[in-house]
């Protein structure tokens, strides 16, 4: 298969191998299809609770993580399903934590809004607002401190710019120089709330000159772009220069949970940014430059569709941990 | 882990913060991921003096000064944590961990129950607690209740020097968050403190002075004005006996119940607010035990005042129990006239 080589191919086409685009694309599938099989299965009463669904926004997730390594760490957001598959975690896996399941990352202990994969480096996402900044940048901290090269992502959306956690994590971050990535995922809404109504400056990435680090603002759809703004930022990181902010433009398809009834927006927004879904968009990208044709394309949606219904399968057959053990993991189990 | 008790024959006479600093000194000799994290802790030494020359011994790498920024500073100890380090982080006073309360509650003490024991978070919170010394109502509070609340943290409350020291490396080799309650008014008194490390274990409460007619539980502070006011009642041939309670969750239900059962009388002395307080879940766990029937009088609570600590010196006294309220109150209970 002949690579384009010309100026003016995107920076993912020139940086990846073809494999790895391969493995990009299905890993945004598989997010798409993950969410949609948790969709479905909790309107059929398999998983409870709530959850808060990153359809729309896969592009932000996997071209994120591009370039960590399992020894990288990522803290994650409540809108963390992507992260979490993007970082490398098994959606099987993932179903039984949805499910309750004994065998889930948790053991059933946190579901959808404590998801996590600590072996690939995928810290947690988090139920708090904001809770993840401050952890990441103690994670930068012991990388730094015990002499390792590995960097930290710490994802947030738009509406945890505005809580102190943010602005006291960012500045620690630049004054002692550590090896994290801020991305921010501006999904222009913290749950009804524009963040162009709650946010005093025109774009997040802004927020970082305050703090003394590179600040950039990407198309968050565009798998390329917001690989090369990590690109730079993880460079940056790993030799030691300190913090940068991204900021990713996107936007979530769904409601902000199962409760939300979309009054705060309109039904043109939603089409208008469903029309640049990130998926097909970078589908198409990948088969203008030759990466992969239609019938390739095909089979690695195929391929993700089977990782979903197995995933499912392995979710519903796996058991529930047992009622006696509801004090389990409190604390760590102290040797006999 | 070593958690192996290596007591030097050597004791010295050292203040509760030189103990402290001794604990500090010798973790951080022990074990490279120890960092000491805080408020002015470098060169200032730290508010209270307890960190000192730590700085000059091990650099500014390992003793951190942090911004004054309580809620991201204990969110990056936490973060730390989790991935390798042993932070001890200082709050500057316990009253300024409101402000990290999400870092504390939602975070450390979570992680590791969220993540299904995949992960821990072995941090320790140092906390200057407690009131007398004129510093009014944002300064002096004792908040051990309200993070003794809190499943997946423990609480720890020392009373001597020896302790202090104990208790801090105790804090440092358990795998999971633990909250220190230094009281301030301690910080320079001097008592016998063995060299070399070793542990007071979490969860053990001591029984510092036998009696047979009345029980007080007491912590922090009040375990001296305990023992001093049951030095008094002793010339009455009232033996009260003392319970340094050192850790407020989880609580030596063990010891507590045993004393009650030999006295059949119960005082919780403690200096945070009476209501809702630590003596009030003293006086539950007794009251749902098989020392129920071995009481012979109500249980009596001495708590601090439903008001925050003022500033003038004899409200801030009147606020939080003193050395002839324990008196008076032990000996009612002891006489039988409660």
């Amino acid at each position: 298969m002949m690579r384009d080589t010309q100026e003016n191919t995107p920076f993912a086409i020139r940086q990846f191998s073809p494999a790895q685009l391969r493995e990009a694309l299905r890993k945004m599938h598989l997010i798409r299809l993950f969410e949609e099989g948790a969709e479905e299965s909790y309107m059929r009463g398999l998983i409870h609770g709530t959850m808060h669904l990153s359809i729309g926004q896969e592009a932000s997730a996997v071209a994120t993580c591009m370039e960590l390594t399992d020894a990288d760490k990522i803290t994650s957001t409540h809108r963390g399903h992507g992260h979490c598959i993007a970082k490398g975690a098994d959606v099987g896996r993932m179903f039984a934590e949805f499910f309750g399941k004994e065998t889930g990352y948790c053991h059933g202990r946190g579901g959808s809004m404590h998801i996590a994969d600590v072996k690939t480096g995928n810290l947690g996402a988090n139920g708090i607002v904001g809770g993840g900044l401050p952890i990441a940048v103690g994670a930068a901290l012991t990388a730094k401190r015990l002499g390792r090269d590995d960097v930290t992502v710490c994802f947030f959306g738009d509406g945890a710019n505005n809580e102190g956690a943010f602005h006291e994590a960012l500045n620690m971050a630049a004054i002692w120089k550590l090896p994290v990535i801020f991305v921010c995922e501006n999904n222009k809404y913290g749950m009804s709330t524009a963040a162009a109504y709650a946010t005093a400056v025109p774009n997040i990435a802004d927020r970082a000159v305050a703090y003394s680090m590179p600040g950039v603002t990407v198309d968050g759809n565009d798998f390329s772009a917001v690989a090369e703004a990590l690109h730079d930022a993880i460079a940056r990181a790993r030799a030691g220069e300190g913090p940068s902010l991204v900021e990713n433009l996107t936007y979530r398809w769904r409601g902000h949970s199962k409760s939300d009834r979309n009054r705060y927006r309109t039904k043109d927004e939603i089409e208008e940014w469903m029309s640049r879904d990130p998926i097909a968009r970078f589908r198409a990208e990948l088969i203008a430059h030759g990466v992969l044709d239609e019938a390739e394309a095909d089979a690695v949606e195929a391929e993700a569709q089977a990782a979903v219904a197995a995933g499912i399968d392995f979710a519903r057959q796996s058991p529930a941990p047992g009622i006696g053990d509801v004090t389990k993991f409190v604390h760590a189990e102290v040797a006999a | 882990m070593n958690a192996q008790v290596q007591i030097d024959a050597q004791v010295r006479e050292l203040s509760y913060a030189e103990a402290i600093r001794e604990a500090m000194a010798i973790a951080l000799e022990r074990d490279p991921a120890v960092v000491l994290m805080g408020e002015d802790i470098g060169t200032y030494g730290g508010a209270f003096q307890v960190t000192g020359d730590l700085i000059d011994r091990f650099g500014p790498d390992r003793v951190m000064d942090t911004p004054i920024s309580e809620l991201g500073g204990a969110g990056v100890a936490v973060g730390a944590a989790l991935t390798g380090l042993k932070p001890i982080f200082e709050f500057q006073f316990s009253d300024f961990a409101a402000l990290a309360m999400e870092q504390i509650v939602n975070q450390a003490a979570k992680l590791r129950y969220m993540l299904g024991g995949e992960a821990e978070v072995p941090v320790v919170f140092r906390m200057p607690s407690g009131s007398g010394t004129g510093a009014a109502a944002q300064h002096s509070q004792s908040f051990e209740a309200w993070f003794g609340h809190v499943p997946g943290l423990k609480v720890v409350q020392p009373s001597t020097p020896a302790e202090a020291k104990g208790l801090l490396l105790a804090a440092l080799a358990d795998p999971d968050p633990v909250i220190v309650f230094e009281h301030k008014l301690l910080y320079k008194m001097k008592g016998p403190v063995p060299a070399g490390h070793y542990i007071t274990p979490i969860g053990k409460a001591a029984v510092v002075r036998p009696g047979q007619h009345v029980t007080i539980v007491a912590s922090a502070i009040m375990v001296h004005r305990a023992l001093e006011a049951a030095a008094k009642l002793a010339r009455e041939g009232i033996e009260a006996e003392v319970i340094d309670l050192r850790t407020v969750r989880p609580l030596d239900r063990e010891t507590i119940i045993a004393s009650v059962k030999k006295t059949g009388k119960l005082l919780c002395v403690y200096e945070g607010v009476k209501t809702l307080g630590v003596g009030a879940e003293i006086s539950a766990l007794v009251a749902e035990s098989e020392a129920f029937d071995y009481l012979d009088a109500p249980i009596q609570r001495l708590g601090g005042a439903e008001a925050p600590i003022p500033y003038n010196p004899d409200l801030e006294r009147a606020a939080v129990p003193q050395m002839p309220d324990i008196e008076r109150v032990a000996r009612q209970l002891a006489k039988g006239e409660v």
